[in-house]
């Protein structure tokens, strides 16, 4: 009994709350667009029972799939929204992975601290750490006075609104994700494989490239993959700190959304940007099951 | 040990520097007289009373904070009831799409599951407001609290649940007496974790909210879209305070709990 | 040891038992845990389950404790079907392997916890926890959490928390598994005073042999999901029902031969094992002559195998099963050593002899010729 309610309850929240939705907007995706309240047609007549059904399903159709492969405005922002992803995860690990290789040979009594310094920014509102970087970027901002001021350059750059501010908000807000995971692996790692190497003969970088990095792979794909999934739907980074050459996704989902009023194409973009989703979700679990029967 | 070198005394100052640096300048912006507010003009407070002059703002912190609580307590209970299910509760018909529906909104992008909710509410005609922004948020913020309290339930010795019943326990007071206080830490940092999210959504908020009720989030995004604003680098400053003295003191609580069980451990051992 | 020759309800028919195993399967998937399993354990009993790990031991413990229902059978307490029984529900109380204290509560909450689910009233808690504490010797550690004490204090926490509330029967579960070799001998000899003056039924899970031997009134030898034997500690080591217990308890020789009726007019009956080519029948006068033309295994106990540097006499008592062999191995343990003597035909015989003075038996040494001997009664024979 009342293991039939501990389980019944949060199952009911979710089908309600998130399948159906999820539903929905697959049914609005297949749906076409009308100029009513809702704004797209057909809408499920209860009323004619099974024949209404029927007619319901067989105005479903794949024309708003078929136009987002024929604007070339979403080929593009799919594309750039991965190419966008995939290089911020790059430099996210180029930029991690010494942060976290470094806190795994501090003193053990440090460790904690670090480790807190790292977690908090995650607590932080992202909103706001977002924001901190227009004041920056900007071309009267903190980082041009700095440069101008050290005479390093006589104009100011352009910065802010364009692809490399977003590189710099995704590197810096997803950098706990990338460091966490990869340091995790390194502080487990027993100190005396190191010295085994060298004592059979390997250099100090010897020791680093074929027994230290091999044993942090793990890491670096599960910090990857934290970092590339939640980039290619991000929002709030292209939009605040992206110019008019910024293409993502999810900037193109809500303005589909909110300024064109197109619900219809807006859930067609989003069902397939679940599809792209899919592939990396898998990797990183596989990655995550191996890691797991690692461990045992 | 292995030696600290020079290379990681580098990367560790950059690193942090790359992380703070940037919160630092918000935070000292903040107290700047100027409006234009990267050209330095002198010290001042005056932007954080403009900020509790303006009532829109201070309705929207409200609003957001009421939010946040009922939708992480929400979240955290059946965030919970989830985890123990499905530590617990063994096969169920149905247990692969429960399992599925819990960890998806973790990957989920958060324009799809601010869009699918605001077809969900106009498909049913609710009312958006602060209510249906409680329901989202509780939505995808127990898939969080779920995972923290399902790992400390895996690892949660399974005997001390039958012995509480071998000694007479029902099962719902072992869940009470036993199970709850052990993995309270986890429930309380789940609790905290949705708590936070709550607080710093934007996005779903901004599809699930109405014209009754807007967020703080929202209210600062449609300010600094604009550009920056020196009322905002104030309330920043009011926020990363308050996040910051929190995790400190917990992670002072939990280091000192660590040390004491510590002690205490090493001192049983020698009676 | 037996704890008192009187106490043996299980030879008296009319006796009723306080636990029964009707034909109990017990499946998990396709593994059979238990199999067709049937038990009497009765009242005030030290009952030792022993065995291998995986041979059924714990799950008959957790059937008994509620935590697993048969798949099949009966389980009978008291003459009550424990079918729809929940754990909760039965006047079974369990010690676990793991000891499972609440890390969250003192010592006194630990043992209270029992009572107060009864509803029992403040000062019965009271007066009962404190004769707990006292039979435990924990009264100066009843504040404390568990982990502010140490090993040996956490197991008697947990035998007197399953015993505050004066179960019918107390399950142990491997209950001295994580205690030293030394505070495990003092405490087997604890257990066995505090189950005594308590009254209580014991049924200890062990795979520890010793263990089981010193603590229990009756020992089941088990393997995959059967009990193979039951019977005293004495009994199971002096007269194993197969080989597998000949072989699970203590050390053993284990010869196998063919059997035949003595036929040699000594008139002693028994039977006479032939076993290998080259090497004299061995006499057993035990044995059932309805063992003849069957193979058989006589198991022999080293300490029932003497080691002399000459044939004993043929006419004495050992001197009808005499063996000729080489030392290979002296096993020095102290008080008494063990020779490893090969036959001519390769076969290991294990002899034991105490070392009661201090250079004797040193005559025998490495690579010695020796005889190894045993009476006509020193085996057991087994059929297979």
């Amino acid at each position: 009994m009342q293991r039939i309610v501990l389980i019944a309850v949060p199952y009911f929240w979710l089908v309600a709350l998130f399948l159906v939705p999820f539903l929905i907007v697959l049914k609005i995706s297949l749906s076409d667009p009308a100029l009513a309240i809702p704004p797209y047609a057909p809408t499920l007549d209860l009323a004619a029972g099974w024949q209404g059904f029927l007619e319901f399903l067989r105005a479903l159709d794949l024309d708003n799939f078929v136009f987002l492969t024929e604007d070339d405005l979403y080929w593009k922002a799919y594309w750039s929204s991965l190419k966008i992803a995939f290089t911020a995860t790059f430099i996210t690990l180029l930029v991690g992975y010494p942060i976290a290789y470094a806190m795994a040979r501090s003193a053990p009594e440090w460790r904690p601290t670090l480790l807190m310094l790292v977690i908090l920014p995650f607590w932080t509102s992202f909103l706001i750490r977002v924001y901190a970087w227009m004041g920056i970027l900007s071309s009267e901002g903190v980082l041009n006075q700095a440069l101008m001021w050290l005479g390093l350059i006589s104009d100011p750059l352009t910065i802010l609104n364009t692809n490399i501010a977003v590189y710099i908000g995704i590197v810096y807000t997803y950098l706990p994700f990338m460091i966490l995971p990869i340091y995790s692996g390194l502080e487990r790692m027993d100190d005396s494989l190191i010295e085994a190497a060298e004592d059979l003969g390997a250099s100090k970088l010897g020791a680093f490239w074929l027994v230290t990095f091999p044993l942090s792979v793990q890491g670096v794909i599960a910090g990857c993959f934290l970092v590339f999934i939640p980039t290619i739907g991000e929002f709030v980074i292209p939009s605040l700190l992206g110019g008019s050459e910024t293409l993502m996704i999810g900037k193109v989902l809500w303005e589909e959304f909110f300024n064109n009023r197109d619900w219809p194409v807006a859930s067609a973009v989003a069902i397939i940007l679940l599809l792209i989703l899919v592939i990396p979700i898998i990797l990183f679990q596989r990655n995550e099951q191996k890691a797991r029967e690692a461990d045992q | 040990m292995r030696r600290f070198s020079r290379f990681n005394a580098v990367s560790l100052t950059l690193g942090f520097a790359f992380l703070y640096l940037p919160m630092l300048i918000l935070v000292i912006y903040s107290f700047n007289s100027n409006k234009l507010v990267t050209v330095w003009a002198g010290f001042s407070t005056k932007w954080y009373g403009e900020l509790f002059q303006n009532e829109a703002f201070l309705d929207a912190a409200w609003v957001t904070l009421r939010v946040a609580v009922i939708s992480s307590t929400l979240a955290t209970i059946l965030g919970t009831m989830a985890a123990y299910a499905l530590v617990r509760a063994g096969r169920f018909s149905g247990r692969t799409l429960f399992s599925g529906m819990i960890y998806a909104p973790l990957v989920m992008p958060e324009v799809i599951t601010g869009l699918s909710l605001l077809l969900l509410f106009i498909g049913i005609g609710l009312d958006r407001g602060v209510f249906t922004i409680i329901l989202a948020h509780t939505t995808f913020s127990m898939a969080f609290v779920s995972v923290v309290v399902s790992s400390r339930l895996v690892s949660f010795d399974r005997s001390l649940e039958e012995a509480a019943l071998d000694l007479g326990a029902t099962p719902f007071d072992a869940f009470r007496l036993v199970t709850l206080p052990i993995i309270a830490p986890a429930v309380i940092s789940g609790w905290l974790l949705a708590f936070t999210l709550s607080l710093d959504d934007l996005v779903i908020a901004s599809f699930t909210s109405g014209p009754s009720a807007t967020t703080l989030p929202i209210k600062i995004f449609s300010a600094v879209r604009l550009g920056v604003s020196p009322e905002i680098n104030a309330l920043s400053t009011i926020m990363i305070g308050l996040v910051t003295v929190g995790v400190i003191t917990a992670s002072l609580v939990s280091k000192n709990t660590a040390l004491r069980h510590e002690r205490d451990a090493k001192a049983a051992e020698r009676t | 040891m037996v704890n008192s020759t009187s106490f043996a309800p299980w030879n008296d028919p009319h006796a009723k038992p306080l636990i029964q195993f009707k034909n109990v399967t017990k499946r998990f998937g396709a593994f059979v845990a238990i199999e067709d399993l049937t038990q009497d354990i009765f009242a005030q009993e030290f009952f030792a389950l022993l065995g291998p790990s995986g041979c059924g031991k714990t799950t008959m413990m957790r059937m008994l404790a509620g935590f697993e229902t048969p798949t099949q059978g009966q389980i009978l307490i008291d003459g009550q079907d424990m079918a729809n029984v929940p754990p909760n529900k039965r006047a079974v109380n369990m010690m676990f392997q793991s000891y499972a204290l609440f890390p969250h509560l003192s010592v006194w909450e630990n043992i209270a916890f029992g009572l107060k689910r009864d509803g029992k009233s403040k000062s019965e808690i009271e007066t009962r926890v404190a004769e707990m504490l006292r039979l435990t010797r924990l009264e100066k550690f009843k504040s404390r959490k568990p982990h502010q004490i140490s090993g040996g204090q956490r197991q008697r926490v947990a035998l007197a928390r399953s015993l505050a509330k004066g179960p019918k029967l107390l399950l142990l579960d491997e209950p001295l598994g994580a205690l030293d070799k030394k505070l495990r001998e003092e405490t087997q000899f604890e257990l066995m005073d505090i189950q005594e003056k308590t009254g209580t039924t014991f049924v200890i899970v062990t795979h520890d042999q010793e263990e089981a031997m010193t603590v229990a009134s009756r020992v089941a030898v088990m393997d995959e999901g059967r009990i193979v034997q039951v019977d005293t500690p004495d009994k199971i080591y002096e007269e194993p029902n197969s080989v597998y217990v000949a072989d699970f308890i203590g050390d053993v020789n284990l010869l196998r031969g063919q059997a035949t009726a003595r036929k040699d007019g000594s008139g002693d009956g028994g039977i006479s094992i032939a076993w290998a080519m080259e090497q004299p029948d061995l006499i057993a006068s035990n044995a059932d002559q309805a063992l003849t033309n069957k193979s058989v295994t006589l198991a022999l106990r080293p300490e029932k195998v003497a080691i002399s540097k000459e044939r004993p006499p043929e006419d004495g008592p050992s001197g009808i099963n005499a063996l000729e062999g080489t030392v290979i191995d002296i096993g020095y343990l102290g008080n008494l050593s063990t020779y490893h003597v090969q036959l001519a035909d390769g076969t290991m015989i294990k002899a034991q002899a105490t070392n009661t003075r201090r250079v004797a038996r040193r005559d025998i040494s490495w690579e010695d010729t020796v005889w190894v001997s045993f009476t006509t009664t020193a085996g057991v024979v087994l059929e297979g």
